[in-house]
């Protein structure tokens, strides 16, 4: 196999005394989706953000794209070209268009021309279906169609690899569904996705392996299918059980 | 000595209050530039220059505007150079109003939300270009009503220039007050003039708050 898009080794991380993540290892390779499931505090979200280096690590490495994950701003820049991040509550500059959230990165980050940063925000806006809404303001969007533009905003840095941080769960169940279907059309296109999720039904139905984190660690992971189907731990037989009350 | 209040005290009292709007003007510039980046250095993730913006600002907010112009215009002198008094002013003052500008640029830029930071971050902008494209835009709308606020402020407290006998529109009245012995006219004209400064000022801020307010 080729080398992984992403790869952890051994990551550990703590806040004082807490200890958030303990020797986490995952290999992510080019066009695979992996979902990250777990209850809150199991350090899903952190591991996420250690990827692109919102967050610090105390040991291990990180490697993205073949760029190592470190502290150096210019090195990080570098790296984030190439992973796309979305987050829980969207973070679209309220100040500024949709057109202009999409296009700010390519033409600051990338020094890209106006007129070649338009076209692409028109194409990425098409893809997420929302070509009508270009020049819009985030405000008069609702919470969907936000994340949508959030989505073609990370797009439109034609990132190697995207991050998807618990992105639907602010959302009403009507508005998750045209998010979930967004990210579906990206995983039939190819794109290597780490995604933070609750979302049982996306992780069983479009994700290629699933993780499993617990008590800051992947506790197990495996092809969908295998994880749900027969999951081998008490602690994931546990969580799935209980997921499905919901 | 001793004249009526007449035309040649209010042509005086309007040169005054002229240099009462030159030192307002440098002081909002200078002291606008300098608190903006000593704001810059206090939200900065280095603790040296965090350390010293804040020193800067705790000094200078904790003592009064008057002992800031004698300091100035004082201080030199133990060196033997006498500072003109204009520029004695205009320094002590931006001194004074950069400490108060960068504290309420400082609270305006950290009133915007923390994953505006992030995710223009996570987008591989720089420092500054987030600060230029992301923050500050936001930022401007919060400090406005507060900045155009002070800056009616600084219109005010020039009046304690005159003290080191810089003739302001104050010390004109002073002086006019000396040779007609009619204070309450003379003092209700400098009032008056003032009054004629700042009112446009607040109006002007208090229609900025009001737009902005609309528009959130």
């Amino acid at each position: 196999m080729s080398m992984p898009v992403v790869s952890l080794k051994g990551i550990t991380k703590s806040y004082g005394t807490i200890q958030v993540l303990r020797d986490v290892s995952l290999d992510v390779e080019a066009g695979e989706v992996v979902a990250v499931i777990g209850r809150s505090g199991s350090g899903k979200s952190t591991m996420l953000r250690c990827i692109n280096g919102l967050e610090s690590i105390q040991g291990g490495t990180i490697t993205v794209a073949g760029h190592v994950v470190t502290q150096t701003a210019k090195q990080l820049r570098e790296l984030r070209r190439e992973v796309g991040m979305v987050f829980q509550s969207f973070n679209l500059f309220p100040h500024l268009t949709v057109e202009q959230n999409i296009s700010l990165a390519p033409r600051i980050a990338k020094k890209m021309a106006a007129e070649q940063a338009r076209g692409i925000a028109c194409r990425v806006l098409e893809q997420v279906g929302l070509s009508e809404k270009i020049d819009a303001y985030p405000q008069q969007l609702s919470g969907g169609q936000q994340q949508r533009v959030a989505i073609a905003r990370s797009l439109a840095m034609e990132p190697k690899v995207m991050l998807f941080d618990e992105v639907t769960s602010a959302l009403d169940p009507e508005l998750t569904g045209e998010v979930l279907k967004v990210m579906e059309q990206l995983a039939e296109r190819g794109m290597t996705m780490v995604v933070v999720t609750h979302e049982m039904g996306f992780a069983r139905h479009v994700a290629d392996n699933v993780v499993f984190m617990h008590k800051g660690t992947v506790w197990e992971q495996g092809t969908a299918e295998v994880f749900f189907d027969s999951p081998r731990t008490p602690e994931l037989q546990q969580f799935l059980r209980s997921s499905k009350v919901k | 000595m001793i004249h009526q209040f007449g035309i040649h005290d209010i042509l005086y009292l309007l040169s005054g209050a002229g240099w009462t709007l030159i030192l307002s003007a440098v002081t909002m510039i200078g002291g606008g530039m300098i608190g903006f980046c000593v704001a810059l250095m206090r939200i900065s993730s280095s603790h040296v220059l965090h350390g010293i913006a804040v020193v800067y600002i705790e000094l200078i907010q904790s003592t009064p505007v008057l002992m800031v112009v004698f300091l100035v215009y004082f201080g030199p002198g133990i060196f033997g150079i006498e500072l003109p008094k204009f520029p004695a002013a205009a320094l002590a003052l931006v001194v004074y109003s950069s400490a108060f500008f960068a504290e309420i640029w400082r609270g305006a830029i950290q009133s915007v939300p923390r994953p505006q930071w992030e995710a223009s971050s996570a987008l591989a902008l720089t420092w500054l270009q987030q600060l230029r494209y992301v923050i500050l835009p936001q930022a401007v709308r919060v400090s406005l009503p507060p900045t155009v606020g002070f800056m009616v402020q600084v219109v005010k407290n020039t009046s304690v220039t005159s003290i080191v006998g810089f003739v302001d529109v104050s010390r004109a009245g002073q002086l006019i007050s000396n040779a007609t012995f009619q204070p309450f006219r003379v003092y209700l004209w400098v009032a008056a003039i003032y009054f004629v400064i700042c009112y446009p000022m607040s109006v002007i801020s208090r229609r900025i708050e009001r737009k902005f307010n609309v528009r959130r």
